[in-house]
């Protein structure tokens, strides 16, 4: 804003300048008081599912012995990258207030319109059979625009975000049927399912990058100017509207950062399954565990409050569940009942022992 | 304090209250007779709150007893039975706004019927019938969003009576009102005392409770330090006792500034780590060390350019010349802010063709009834909300209406009229909240951001305006009133403005802090050549001011060019009375 001053100036002319040098160094130490002081409450916050995780890997040892291996560790980690990509999306979203629906059938329409651009006639492509590397970029394209759309409609237009995302949700699962009339893509080319299938030696590629996204989204919040505004933004709006943050840009970047996160979700999760079909996303109803994820991990519906750290564990959490289900061979009849009773079982432990709180602060 | 020998009406003893390591309560005894009305006064963070949530039954004290007319009060929780001893109107209104007058006056606790079912008929009647009795005339079934401040506020006493109570807190209950309204809500206070309803009064405006309290009592730091007749006392003594008696009347300014850093160490409260050692050599040349290089244009020679504040700094009286105006500050400087033709339909007042300017080191006060535009003329001029017309240009740049970035990066900065609203970012960090005007300039050109780099920045402002914070990484939310003000006043310092937009910055600030805020502004405008447009309903803030302008109905009423304003010519000008010829003759 002001790109004129030197960086940090309290440049002091006046006779108090020593002191002022001294306060500022006090200050510091302050900092790094209130730094550790301020970790001990977050390290907390964020260790709050570990006991969760430990009895949960516990159950998983007694219910199978295949359970405490590398192999299905490296297969629980595949599994739960696409997801957990589309979950940082989501908590971005929420960190300032808003939430998107759509992400589950962006998650589907983004990889579906790149994979029908690639594929030939024959199977079921349009004719065009693009170049799988620009496929990737076609894909990131929907995402973004899907975002634009979204953010401009609920920040521009004031629209209520859920109505809004509701209904995006239910036309881009309609496209994502209608353009392939309702086939699945197979012979997907290597590069377009790289991400998802590849692994270097036992780690899935997919797990990497998602543990780089992860780790970059989480230094971004933590420390980049953006990503401190998105915190500001989401704690509230007017003030921070006051204190000169373009709220609106701000709002309308996160939604379009979100929905490509989900496309990349997406291309994860095709390259997986070697395939994009009519299902992916909104047909599996992924936003459930979306949100779950989000939310068991601290991420405040009402925004402002949430980190990487917690949205990663709730990801893991819910792998490990989805895991042990499978492994102890539970009836295909029963499966998801028992994994939402599983899930809302979860928030209400991460409520107990997180303490993120819906009451109103005074 | 009970006069006769029945139990008082309210009697709190011995009681004590903490949080974490803070004593908000020590060992404190009130009582309350029906009938008297009782002024509750203390700076910010003396226990009023804390008090106030205690006697309300929402909070219970570690020690100590609350009893009700001699028996010992409810359980805490049991708002029902609490009730009908005392209710309280709480600074922040708490009505429904969409629900009618009839419903929020019985909100929870709807009038007799089957259990369960609402009678609409019956909740009516006895609204109407209460207002009829107080001579009050707000019809049962109107929505509330639909009435003005001062009426919810009488709707909310109306829901105390309607209850039973037989004693009223009123926590700041004028903080919102214009003057007329006051004198009418003064009238209605009186009204129930003389019924035999005991008031309990908690204001920071000393002169309300002189006007209509029989007895005071003073809290600092938790405990109770004076409880007499309003009558035996002068405002001195209520501020002293407040203080802590250190003060005289009228300290020097900069004494005044260290001597706030003193007490805020001296009382054991949690001490931020920025207000450390040389602390009070550092709070001295503040804010203005904070604020070096002129903004101004060049040429422009800012007025006093040595740290003002060996002047005496009237404190009651509107009447005392500031310390920052000195004989070379008449001279105005450089034109910084136009304003011409504005106009706005805002809800928060219309203005209908403002024109004015501010220039280089002045302090520029508008005035007027809450309706009369002030705040609208601020919030326009800082771009957080947009005009219908007209213009505002800073040193000569028009700039776009309703943008508050543009205008910011223009060099303006914003004191808004609401820190809860728009003060401050609640969770975040106090230094993370009073850098948030400069992330860019922290940042550098890859937008990295580190916690230390804040706090550095931070800390210099935090102490000048002596903000007390356990660190800089402090959520706001945690700070007192008068602390969250100065982080919002910090903010607005922080990306050294060319003109500062302040919208009624000491509302629901005690004396001391007050005193600070307005000082630092005036330092600023003097020391780097900021102009300040300071826009308030509180006649005291006007006393750091070069020039007064009065509205009325949006429309610039009268202007007094030059210091001391006299407080009754004022008055009877914002309230569109004294002739504008005659006083532009003065």
């Amino acid at each position: 804003m002001i790109s004129n001053q030197a960086p940090q100036g309290q440049a002091a002319v006046t006779p108090g300048g020593t002191a002022t040098a001294g306060t500022a160094t006090a200050g510091t130490a302050g900092a790094v008081a209130s730094r550790l002081r301020g970790m001990n409450v977050n390290v907390l916050r964020e260790v709050a599912l570990l006991p969760v995780l430990i009895l949960l890997i516990i159950v998983g040892t007694v219910v199978s012995p295949a359970f405490l291996t590398v192999s299905n560790f490296a297969g629980i980690g595949q599994q739960s990258s696409a997801l957990g990509v589309v979950v940082v999306g989501e908590s971005l979203i929420l960190l300032i207030g808003g939430m998107d629906l759509s992400l589950e059938s962006t998650f589907g329409l983004a990889p579906m319109v790149a994979a029908w651009l690639i594929v030939p006639v024959a199977a079921y492509g349009d004719g065009t059979e693009l170049n799988p590397y620009l496929g990737i970029g076609v894909l990131l394209a929907v995402g973004a625009v899907v975002g634009l759309v979204n953010g401009l409609l609920i920040v521009k237009g004031r629209l209520n975000g859920f109505i809004v995302t509701l209904g995006m949700t239910i036309v881009l699962a309609g496209l994502q049927n209608g353009i392939v009339k309702a086939q699945s893509l197979f012979n997907l080319p290597t590069a377009f399912g790289y991400l998802g299938a590849a692994s270097v030696g036992q780690l899935p590629v997919s797990l990497i990058v998602a543990a780089v996204i992860f780790i970059l989204t989480g230094l971004f919040l933590r420390y980049h100017a953006a990503g401190r505004a998105i915190y500001a933004v989401g704690g509230n709006p007017a003030a921070a509207r006051a204190a000169g943050i373009k709220v609106e840009r701000v709002k309308i970047g996160v939604y379009v950062t979100g929905s490509m996160l989900a496309a990349v979700g997406g291309l994860m999760e095709a390259g997986r399954v070697s395939a994009v079909t009519g299902q992916q996303g909104y047909g599996e109803g992924i936003i459930f565990s979306v949100f779950a994820a989000a939310v068991i991990g601290g991420v405040s519906l009402k925004g402002g409050r949430g980190n990487m750290v917690g949205a990663a564990s709730g990801v893991i959490l819910l792998g490990i569940v989805s895991d042990i289900l499978d492994l102890a061979q539970v009836s295909n009849y029963w499966i998801e009942a028992i994994d939402g009773a599983v899930i809302l079982f979860a928030l209400v432990l991460a409520r107990i022992v997180g303490g993120e709180s819906t009451a109103e602060e005074r | 304090m009970t006069s006769t020998g029945r139990p008082a009406l309210v009697e709190v003893t011995g009681v004590e209250k903490r949080f974490g390591t803070t004593r908000a309560l020590r060992g404190v005894d009130l009582a309350i007779d029906a009938g008297q009305c009782l002024g509750l006064v203390g700076r910010n963070g003396a226990g009023k709150s804390t008090l106030v949530s205690i006697l309300s039954g929402l909070s219970e004290p570690d020690a100590g007893t609350v009893r009700f007319g001699g028996a010992p009060a409810p359980r805490v929780g049991d708002i029902q039975r609490w009730r009908e001893w005392i209710a309280t109107v709480f600074q922040h209104s708490m009505i429904v706004p969409h629900l009618s007058v009839a419903e929020n006056v019985f909100l929870g606790a709807g009038p007799q019927g089957a259990p369960g079912v609402v009678s609409w008929a019956a909740m009516r009647r006895r609204t109407r019938d209460i207002m009829r009795e107080w001579g009050l005339d707000i019809a049962p079934q109107t929505p509330c969003r639909e009435l003005s401040v001062e009426q919810l506020q009488l709707v909310e006493i109306v829901r105390a009576l309607a209850r039973g109570a037989r004693c009223v807190l009123l926590d700041e209950p004028t903080a919102a009102l214009e003057r007329q309204a006051v004198v009418r809500l003064f009238d209605r206070v009186r009204q129930l005392a003389e019924a035999g309803v005991a008031v309990l009064y908690i204001s920071h405006h000393l002169e309300e409770v002189f006007e209509i309290c029989q007895d005071v009592a003073v809290l600092r730091d938790g405990e109770l330090v004076l409880a007499a007749p309003t009558a035996s006392l002068g405002k001195d003594d209520l501020v002293a006792a407040m203080v802590g008696g250190v003060r005289t009347a009228a300290p020097p300014a900069a004494a005044a500034i260290t001597e706030a850093c003193a007490t805020s160490t001296a009382d054991g409260a949690p001490v931020s780590a920025d207000a450390a050692p040389g602390e009070s050599a550092a709070a001295a040349p503040a804010p203005g060390g904070t604020v070096p290089g002129k903004t101004a244009p060049a040429g422009t020679e800012p007025a006093g350019t040595e740290p003002a504040g060996t002047e005496p700094a009237g404190t009651e009286s509107t009447g005392t010349a500031p310390g920052a105006v000195m004989p070379g500050a008449v001279m105005p400087g450089a034109v910084v802010l136009a304003v011409d033709g504005l106009t706005s339909d805002s809800a928060r007042g219309r203005l209908s063709g403002v024109s004015l300017r501010v220039h280089a080191g002045e302090v520029l006060g508008v005035t007027g009834l809450l309706s009369a535009g002030v705040a609208t003329l601020g919030r326009v001029v800082a771009g957080a909300e947009a005009s219908t017309g007209g213009e505002v240009a800073l040193h000569g740049r028009r700039l776009p209406p309703g943008r508050r970035a543009a205008a910011q990066r223009a060099g303006i900065g914003y004191i808004p009229e609401d820190r809860r609203a728009e003060g401050f970012v609640a969770l975040l960090g106090v230094a993370e909240n009073i850098t948030m005007t400069i992330t860019r300039r922290l940042a550098g050109p890859l937008g990295i951001l580190r916690p230390r780099g804040r706090a550095a920045a931070a800390a210099p402002l935090a102490s000048a305006l002596s903000l007390v914070s356990s660190g800089p990484g402090q959520p706001v939310s945690e700070l007192s009133g008068g602390n969250q003000q100065k982080v919002t006043v910090a903010r607005a310092l922080a990306h050294r403005p060319s003109l500062i937009v302040a919208i009624t910055p000491t509302r629901g600030v005690d004396v001391a802090s007050k005193e600070l805020l307005l000082r630092s502004l005036a330092d600023v405008a003097a020391e780097s050549g900021a102009g300040v447009l300071l826009c308030t309903d509180e006649l005291s803030d006007l006393v750091i001011c070069d020039r007064v302008v009065v509205f009325v109905r949006g429309e610039v009423f009268t202007e007094f060019s030059r210091p001391p304003f006299d407080r009754d010519e004022l008055i009877r000008s914002t309230e569109g009375l004294a002739d504008p010829s005659e006083e532009a003759a003065r």
